[in-house]
């Protein structure tokens, strides 16, 4: 799986799925419509900013609250290329694995890494890069079995391909 | 080493005869949910694998709730796909406005979820069925999708914590009030991935509308799943409502608690949970300022079912929902609504001021019926007080239970019975 690197987007504790894509815009399913409304009640800037590759971070329980996979889809189609946190609500934690959004739970990184450092992320190892900072941390790697459905980009093509 | 009766609800669903916190197991599913919301990317997913259908038609159950009757014509192409998806399925358990009803309530009522059982579904308050006995979870659309196909999901299995409860509770508290109680107590991520068991004597002086209402709120402390044990009223209710089988699974007495908490029930009192955190809990007792409010809402799959309506009916009688407040009751499901209507609770309701709404899941989570605009104040018995949750970002949600939600229309500000 190739590296994730970009500049980071840096929240709080308990983000939860409503402000990540707020209830009002769930009558659509459209991933790219969906992300022109990705954080704005937290974070109205959010999308006027984040470029293809960047990556967020978070502090405890990230995604908590609605299953909507919305939230996840949100994120990846705003163009997130990983998602750091102290930890992830398990529902969240389900969706962006099975949606193939690159996820890694690293406290240490959640809480020193910072708005607008830039970040690399080599999943293979595991190993997360602050490249403003000079730090390295080294996040939880995934079970193999999740591994699996990450490698196939999802359930859906890990399932068509048992 | 013992099981938790999740621990033992999973391994009979995986084929194992042990299994322990942590391991990766796949389960044989009873029963997949969805809704309105999540159903149509599941649909869009299921379409993209390899399979001529789904696994069984009776065992997925499609409940059109939260944005219907269709609020608009976005909602409505999506009640659409979905109504199209379950027809050419024939999927039996396809619940039409009309027949509908807030799936967390309309499930248990249709005798859908059982003891024993393993159910999935495309929505976060799906721990509801714990209340009766079955392992249930919150999970997104993919997973619904796979369930749907396969009749498998993966799940890591939980540890669990236990919550020993002891006593009765006291007039005008209730089930919403412990389950506030505890998430303040454990807070929002306190019981993050595991299992909340509810055991204890205290146990059988919770009716079973309180017990769904505890079940339901677990994902609010991050919980996987909330269970309780199978007693004579949750037989008693499987009985009158299902036809399906059921299996009574106890927890061995060496099984491995995370955590265990013992609560007095006679010690709690009416609690509420402040913006914007759940957790951000206190009692009526810890309130000394006015909170004056512009809303009240009394509904959801937290607290829209008979005993809640019958508690508020109790709270408004002969009373007037205080000048310049809303009061919306939305009663859960078609048949809490017909027995509202044949106590006279519907009666009461609309002569104190209120208005009742068929049901809908609605204002709960921000889509209609009752969207608050900027510097407003909500009590309503919904299950999150999240920024912007019920409309404008700076709107603001008190959570509560029926009597205090009641009682503050009365009052206009936030109270409890025994303060009017």
């Amino acid at each position: 799986m190739e590296n994730a690197k970009g500049i980071v987007f840096k929240y709080g504790d308990n983000v939860d799925t409503d402000v990540i894509i707020p209830a009002r815009y769930l009558n659509s399913s459209d991933p790219a419509e969906l992300a022109t409304h990705c954080m704005e009640d937290i974070d109205k800037e959010f999308v006027k900013k984040v470029k293809i590759g960047d990556i967020m971070v978070a502090t405890k329980n990230f995604g908590c609250g609605s299953s909507r996979e919305h939230a996840p889809i949100a994120i990846k189609a705003s163009g997130i290329s990983c998602v750091i946190a102290d930890t992830f609500a398990r529902i969240f934690y389900r969706n962006a694995i099975n949606i193939g959004l690159p996820i890694i739970e690293c406290a240490d990184a959640a809480n020193e890494i910072e708005a607008g450092d830039e970040v690399e992320v080599d999943f293979d190892s595991g190993k997360i890069y602050d490249l403003t900072k000079g730090t390295e941390y080294q996040g939880q790697a995934f079970p193999p079995f999740m591994q699996k459905i990450i490698d196939a980009e999802g359930l859906v093509n890990y399932i068509n391909a048992k | 080493m013992g099981m938790t009766m999740t621990q033992k609800i999973l391994a009979a669903h995986a084929g194992l005869d042990k299994v322990e916190a942590g391991q990766l197991i796949e389960a044989d599913l009873d029963l997949v949910l969805g809704n309105d919301i999540t159903s149509p990317v599941a649909i869009k997913e299921m379409d993209k694998m390899k399979v001529e259908g789904v696994f069984d038609k009776d065992k997925i159950a499609l409940v059109p709730d939260h944005f219907v009757p269709n609020k608009d014509i976005k909602s409505a192409e999506h009640c659409k796909c979905v109504r199209e998806f379950a027809y050419r399925n024939q999927i039996t358990n396809y619940f039409e406005v009309g027949q509908m009803g807030i799936e967390h309530a309309l499930l248990p009522e249709k005798g859908l979820t059982v003891a024993g059982d393993v159910i999935i579904g495309a929505d976060s308050h799906t721990c509801t069925y714990g209340a009766l006995g079955a392992f249930s979870t919150g999970v997104g659309s993919t997973d619904m999708a796979a369930g749907m196909a396969t009749g498998k999901a993966w799940f890591k299995v939980p540890g669990a914590i236990k919550f020993e409860l002891t006593g009765s509770l006291p007039e005008w508290v209730s089930g919403k009030d412990l389950i506030l109680h505890i998430i303040g107590m454990i807070g929002v991520d306190g019981a993050l991935y595991k299992s909340m068991e509810f055991v204890g004597e205290g146990v059988k002086s919770l009716s079973m509308d309180d017990r769904f209402t505890i079940a339901n709120m677990a994902i609010e402390a991050g919980a996987k799943n909330g269970i309780f044990p199978v007693d004579e009223l949750a037989k008693a209710y499987m009985d009158e409502h299902s036809t399906k089988q059921y299996t009574v699974y106890e927890a061995d007495e060496d099984a491995i608690y995370d955590e265990v908490y013992t609560i007095d029930l006679n010690s709690l009192r009416p609690t509420i949970a402040f913006p914007h955190l759940p957790e951000n809990t206190k009692t009526i007792d810890e309130i000394t300022e006015d909170i004056k409010i512009d809303q009240v809402v009394i509904g959801s799959c937290t607290n829209g079912r008979i005993d809640d309506l019958r508690c508020a009916a109790k709270v408004l009688k002969d009373k007037k929902v205080a000048s310049g407040i809303r009061c919306i009751i939305i009663p859960a499901t078609q048949a809490i609504y017909l027995q509202a209507m044949e106590e006279g609770l519907l009666k009461t309701f609309i002569e104190a001021g209120a208005v009742v709404s068929t049901p809908t899941c609605g204002p709960c989570l921000g889509g209609y019926m009752g969207i608050l605009a900027a510097g407003e104040r909500c009590v309503a018995t919904t299950n999150r007080n999240f920024v912007g949750r019920m409309g404008h970002v700076d709107s603001e949600i008190y959570l509560a239970s029926p009597a205090v939600a009641a009682a503050s229309a009365v009052a206009g500000k936030i109270s409890c019975p025994c303060r009017l």
